[in-house]
């Protein structure tokens, strides 16, 4: 059956029309959920970097309780409104919206893990680089004399599976814990990973273990720790100074 | 995956029949089997590899084809004589896009996990070949009932196919079935096998499959 071309244009205008309205529909409906699971997901994320999470744990409510947050530049002075004069919420700061920024005027969230008595336990920072393939991010949390590495969280979009993709595994995450990000002469390092594995080469206070065949998902998380805790390296001095 | 030509006999239709005839439960284990799209037609392989890496996301993604080459082939098999004959695959493809878009909004919505694992991997149901397949070789030529069924014995031979592979690739690549450790629970101490993990394992796995398959039902590729 031939039909003729003005039935086509009619019949696939329909199709759109039905198509679109339905697929909008949706889409409005589900915004909110969709919102509620992705501010769930952020959380989860910034609490892993300090503490291991119980699977059903009520992560909201512990988030609620536990953490501070602010945002800040690179000069490490609070910021309280953005560009467009909103006022801002740290947890919806976009990672990656910013990481394509200059470093100077990006928003750098800090979020504060605190003690019942209301002491800072831990700083979390987030990071945001690039892996072997694409895109790796993650929270580093630091102790309150912002040195000590108290945990770090990383996750990645890409890496190849068994390799780079360890950096997701609490065994690679773990080798992080109580490292220091300055050397003995109090100069900013940062933690290098090295590369190979388990060769037992010495390993230094801001060295951890490499990851075997993924040297290069390794510089990754390397760049983007030294990138990101030099950017916040102004905040943490105004912290050591009793600022904040 | 484009390339595969699809020949499928289109069934003959009857007056009044019983509501599961012989024909019509055919239509259904025809393609567990004899006629698995997978392992006979070998058609949608790349999400065959990709997602059965771990059985919890496969359940998920074999659930989200199942819907939609179900629904896809209901709502084309009733369209199937309004559908103007020279835009019939953009059409198909408009139906499958939006069933697979539903499908990965409400995935981010309730089960944001899972999202983030299966993401790319469910908006690429729309290429999957399975489905474009059986809208052009079966729900264009046949009733919305028969190509209801047609699609839920297509949906569940992906769908046993995949869980059966990943089922082998978690329990070897990472010790577990649904991220309970087997081995580790009935004392075994048996190393990961990382071949597993990678794509070369469910290459493996689907070959074994395909094999002991043929063996048995005696199919020979023409």
């Amino acid at each position: 059956m031939q039909q003729s071309n003005a039935y086509i244009i009619v019949f696939t205008a329909i199709l759109t029309i039905v198509v679109g309205g339905l697929l909008s529909f949706t889409s409005e409906i589900l915004k909110p959920y969709q919102k509620k699971s992705i501010e769930l997901d952020t959380k989860t994320q910034i609490l892993t970097a300090v503490m291991e999470l119980e699977k059903g744990s009520d992560i909201l409510g512990i988030y609620n309780t536990k953490i501070e947050s602010v945002v800040v530049d690179i000069n490490g002075a609070p910021v309280e409104l953005d560009r467009k004069g909103n006022p801002i919420v740290p947890e919806e700061v976009n990672i990656l919206k910013n990481y394509k920024m200059d470093p100077e005027s990006r928003n750098y969230p800090v979020f504060k893990y605190m003690s019942e008595e209301g002491k800072v336990e831990a700083y979390i920072f987030p990071v945001y680089g690039n892996g072997l393939w694409d895109k790796i991010w993650g929270y580093v949390a630091l102790e309150e004399d912002m040195n000590t590495i108290k945990g770090v969280a990383f996750d990645h979009k890409a890496e190849t599976p068994g390799l780079g993709q360890r950096i997701q595994t609490a065994e690679v995450q773990n080798r992080y814990k109580g490292k220091k990000v300055y050397d003995a002469s109090g100069e900013l390092v940062s933690v290098t990973m090295v590369k190979g594995e388990g060769k037992g080469q010495p390993i230094s206070d801001n060295q951890v273990d490499g990851m075997s065949g993924a040297t290069l998902t390794g510089n990754g998380v390397n760049k983007m720790l030294m990138g990101y805790l030099t950017a916040y390296e102004a905040y943490m001095n105004n912290v050591k100074k009793g600022n904040n | 995956m484009s390339t595969e030509t699809i020949e499928q006999p289109i069934v003959k239709e009857k007056s009044s029949e019983a509501l599961l005839s012989k024909r019509r439960k055919r239509l259904v284990t025809d393609p567990l089997n004899e006629d698995n799209p997978i392992s006979v037609q070998v058609l949608g392989i790349c999400s065959a590899l990709a997602v059965t890496v771990k059985m919890e996301p496969t359940l998920i993604m074999s659930i989200s084809v199942v819907f939609v080459i179900v629904f896809a082939n209901l709502i084309i098999s009733v369209m199937r004589n309004l559908i103007p004959t020279r835009v019939r695959i953009i059409v198909q493809l408009a139906v499958i896009a939006t069933l697979v878009t539903l499908v990965s909004e409400v995935l981010k919505a309730f089960n944001y996990e899972m999202y983030k694992v299966l993401g790319a991997f469910v908006g690429l149901i729309i290429t999957n070949c399975i489905v474009m397949g059986r809208l052009e070789a079966f729900a264009m030529g046949n009733k919305p009932y028969d190509s209801l069924l047609d699609g839920f014995g297509s949906g569940f031979g992906y769908a046993w196919i995949i869980l059966a592979v990943a089922f082998f690739r978690e329990l070897f690549g990472s010790g577990s079935i649904f991220d309970f450790k087997v081995f580790e629970a009935i004392g075994l101490n048996i190393q990961n096998n990382g071949l597993m993990v990678d794509s070369i394992g469910a290459f493996m796995i689907l070959g074994l499959i395909i094999w002991v398959q043929r063996t048995k039902t005696g199919y020979v590729e023409h």
